[in-house]
């Protein structure tokens, strides 16, 4: 049986509404009352109120805040199912109530209320379905019947302009995750309480973490149905019910767990983030002719140009200086050609992008015709000549060969040829040396396996500029 | 310790460090991979990260997320951003706090994927409806990617206010070295936010306000709280502006740029300078004035269509000229082009 004495879930004067205030603001006859009721009749009964958070939806429920002696959000039209998807992820323990009509959840808000359901959100929904905009003054819901009219179907609704209405139970029933969806209806005293118990099932579930639990509820409208309350219920009967299949369409069991991963006390978080506690240690700081080296390395998607960047970036910051790497951005990222710019200073970085190399690595053709002509007067450029077979046409450059493919093929990876690149780079300039690239490798190199040889490679490089001396 | 990183890697570790605990996103470049090291790292770390429907759903879970008192963030790139407005205007007007990431690509519409500055309007001036404000903080390295999400929570929280953090796509992809304070931060209970439980149950988190008295009261408290903002939260950076005659005025990247603008000119004798605002709002106005006291000229390079140039005129008042100098598409310009743009006009 429904109590009439108000549960402690209410409010005794709706203060929020305005001072010593006792009715709410729903017209005669309409639906929202009546569900409210019995939504606080089962908070209190179950003793939630104080866990209980209402998400007010926009439409007529925008108010619930006005009666519920409990905690609430007034959501954005139609997001409610995201909000409270957030605040489950907070408070495990909350008993949140989305709360929405058939505009808010059905139309604007379809979105946000199928993924919700789709994801098994441990949610109680209660959709109001009044087949009508209501607050907004009795404009075509998704749910208004095929002939029905409203301000905006002044004609009736046509299936060919304004589609089929929108059945959301069904809908929802498709999918595997919800644990509990039903369609109620407040047209009758035994449809009353039949919403009465679907309410409190929904409300049980979420307290027992079972997940997604829905309740569609046909309500009445009378105003906006241009109707006395009496024959609106009439109405609702012998319309809605018609097409709004009045069933339980699903109760099952489920169990929603809330997160894979044990909270990280601070010390674990740190030693996630890598963050380690002990201060820089004081490295001699190199001088750089002109206070900046501005390096260039270009070539194919797949040669390593991306991770030779990063290395060098890696060593000129443990050798105490400052470093940028930026990589070649866009579609070329894809394939084709990729480049890598790469600033080493003594001190603050401008930019770091670099136009104008000081060096330039090449390892392609299409590299070296791109960039040549950028190297500034008197910088250098290092050519892959086992893919490269012309010679660089400056002549106020510094040029140097090295057929670093045939090298990489001898050391057992062509892959390596980037670092046998940048391990001649380190013998020429100075600005980085061969022992800091093998100290920080194996911690740049992902895979393991690929440290030793190129290690190999850098002793390839090494070998060859000692026999080779610019 | 000092490591290499990319600005989008260090946002996520700077967070983690400033206390987040949840992060809603959704996919978009140039700032996915601010959501794939939050998906690792706020996973295994026993936060929370969710990969929403769309951008309209992250910020209505970044709305129920700070109204539950946890310490929250998305990141995006601007037709994410531009999406979430309505969102961002809800929890303004709710007073929510959260951090937001816009790595900005260049626009309208989808453009492409390369940085540019299009969103300042967007971001400083609100961008959804009503009369809100969000603090900006505009970084232009990795380091101060990571010092930005650090400290961007405690700014949310002691306002009740978002905080954007206003990057591009430079900014994100760059890698720099970065070091990391030790310290976690961690969230107070928050005496208007929901805990589910007896002591908030009376809390009651809205934008909406009926009468039309109440609502003009509402909004001139936010008001109130901006000016607050604006006396103590004005930051900036000043390169060579004591003696300068001409200064320049750019954030994020084109600052970057600038620097090396301004090094190079000053090697041919040029007295000239850089005022870099490291808050957008609020705007630093202060520092601003003191940084043009010497000045014949301003000239604003920025990757827009002189956006935040409109912010500095009606800054320094007309005091001396200002002069825009943009670029757009997400075209960079080299230090050349700006070089010779700045010169037509010295
Ligand atoms: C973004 C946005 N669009 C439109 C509106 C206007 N609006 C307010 S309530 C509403 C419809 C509500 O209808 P419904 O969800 O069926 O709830 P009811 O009022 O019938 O209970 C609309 C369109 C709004 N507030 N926000
Ligand atoms: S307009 Fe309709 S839904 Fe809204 S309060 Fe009145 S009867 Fe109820």
């Amino acid at each position: 049986m429904i109590k009439h004495q108000k549960p402690e879930a209410f409010y005794d004067t709706f203060e929020r509404k305005g001072p010593g205030q006792k009715t709410t603001h729903y017209c005669p006859g309409c639906g929202h009352g009546t569900v409210h009721k019995l939504i606080g009749e089962a908070l209190s009964d179950f003793d939630i109120a104080d866990k209980a958070v209402f998400l007010a939806p926009v439409g007529c429920g925008v108010f619930i805040y006005y009666y519920f002696n409990s905690a609430s959000i007034q959501c954005a039209h139609g997001r409610a199912p995201a909000t409270g998807t957030a605040i489950k992820r907070v408070h495990d323990d909350s008993i949140v109530i989305s709360y929405q009509g058939d505009g808010d959840l059905g139309g604007i808000g379809a979105s946000e209320i199928v993924h919700a359901a789709n994801r098994g959100e441990n949610l109680t929904v209660i959709f109001i379905n009044n087949a009508i905009y209501g607050m907004t003054g009795g404009q075509m819901a998704p749910t208004t019947l095929l002939g029905q009219k409203t301000k905006t179907t002044p004609f009736g609704r046509d299936k060919d302009i304004d589609g089929m209405p929108l059945r959301i139970s069904e809908l929802l029933n498709t999918m595997e995750a919800p644990v509990f969806i039903e369609r109620t209806t407040l047209g009758t005293p035994k449809g009353v309480m039949n919403t009465r118990k679907a309410i409190r099932k929904a409300i049980q579930n979420q307290k027992d973490k079972k997940g997604f639990s829905f309740v569609e509820i046909l309500a009445p409208c009378p105003i906006n149905w241009k109707m006395t309350p009496v024959d609106a219920r009439k109405w609702l009967r012998e319309n809605l019910e018609k097409f709004y299949e009045v069933k339980n369409f699903r109760d099952k069991d489920g169990e929603k767990q809330s997160g894979k991963y044990p909270w990280m006390e601070n010390a674990e978080l740190l030693e996630l983030l890598d963050i380690v506690k002990e201060k820089d240690k004081q490295t001699t700081r190199k001088t750089i002719k002109n206070g900046e080296e501005k390096v260039k390395i270009a070539g194919f998607g797949g040669q390593g140009i991306m991770s030779v960047g990063v290395l060098l970036s890696n060593c000129a910051i443990k050798k105490g200086m400052e470093s940028t790497w930026l990589p070649s951005y866009g579609p070329e990222m894809r394939g084709g050609t990729a480049n890598a710019s790469v600033v080493i200073a003594e001190e603050q970085i401008g930019t770091p992008v670099v136009d104008y190399p000081d060096t330039l690595i090449t390892m392609t053709i299409p590299a070296l015709n791109t960039f040549e002509k950028n190297v500034n007067p008197g910088g250098l450029i290092i050519v892959n000549s086992s893919l490269i077979n012309r010679k660089v046409q400056r002549d106020d450059v510094n040029v140097y060969y090295v057929p670093a493919t045939e090298l990489a093929n001898k050391v057992g990876l062509t892959a390596t040829a980037a670092v046998i690149m940048l391990g001649i780079y380190a013998q020429i300039k100075g600005i980085i040396d061969t022992d800091i690239l093998k100290l920080i490798l194996p911690q740049s190199l992902s895979k393991a396996k690929y440290v030793e040889i190129n290690l190999k490679a850098i002793d390839a490089a090494e070998e060859y500029y000692k026999n080779n001396p610019l | 310790m000092k490591r290499l990183m990319k600005g989008n890697d260090a946002i996520v570790h700077g967070a983690l460090l400033g206390g987040a605990t949840h992060f809603f996103g959704y996919p978009i470049t140039p700032a996915s991979e601010v959501a794939h090291a939050a998906a690792y790292y706020f996973t295994k770390s026993g936060r929370h990260f969710l990969q929403a429907e769309s951008e309209v759903s992250a910020i209505n879970m970044l709305f129920g997320a700070g109204a539950a008192g946890a310490r929250v963030m998305t990141a995006s790139s601007s037709p994410g951003i531009a999406l979430m407005s309505e969102g961002i205007s809800y929890i303004a007007g709710s007073q929510v706090p959260c951090v937001i990431v816009n790595v900005q690509r260049a626009g309208p519409g989808l453009g492409n994927i390369w940085p540019e500055q299009g969103d300042y309007n967007m971001v400083v001036k609100g961008g959804g409806n009503g009369c809100y404000k969000c603090i900006v903080l505009a970084p232009n390295s990795a380091q101060e990617m990571a010092d930005c999400s650090y400290k961007a929570f405690g700014l949310a929280d002691k306002y009740r206010v978002p905080v954007f953090i206003l990057s591009d796509a430079y900014i994100g992809q760059m890698m720099e070295a970065v070091s990391f304070p030790t310290r976690v931060k961690e969230a107070k209970r928050n005496d208007w936010a929901i805990y589910a439980d007896g002591k908030s149950r009376k809390s009651w988190v809205k934008s909406i306000l009926m009468n039309q008295n109440q609502q003009q009261e509402y909004n001139i408290l936010l008001q109130n709280i901006y000016k607050e903002i604006e006396d103590n939260e004005q930051d900036s950076e000043n390169y060579h502006t004591e003696d300068a005659e001409i200064v320049l005025s750019a954030f994020g990247i084109c600052s970057r740029i600038c620097l090396t603008v301004v090094r190079e000119l000053r090697k041919e004798g040029i007295k000239i300078g850089l005022f870099r605002p490291k808050t957008l709002f609020p705007f630093p106005n202060r520092e601003l004035n003191k940084a043009v006291d010497n000045a014949k000229k301003m000239i604003v390079v920025e990757l827009n269509n002189g956006q935040m140039s409109a912010d500095i005129q009606l800054g320094i008042k007309n005091r001396i000229p200002v002069i825009n100098c943009n670029w757009y598409g997400g075209y960079v310009p080299t230090v050349n082009e700006v070089i010779e743009k700045i010169k037509k006009d010295i």
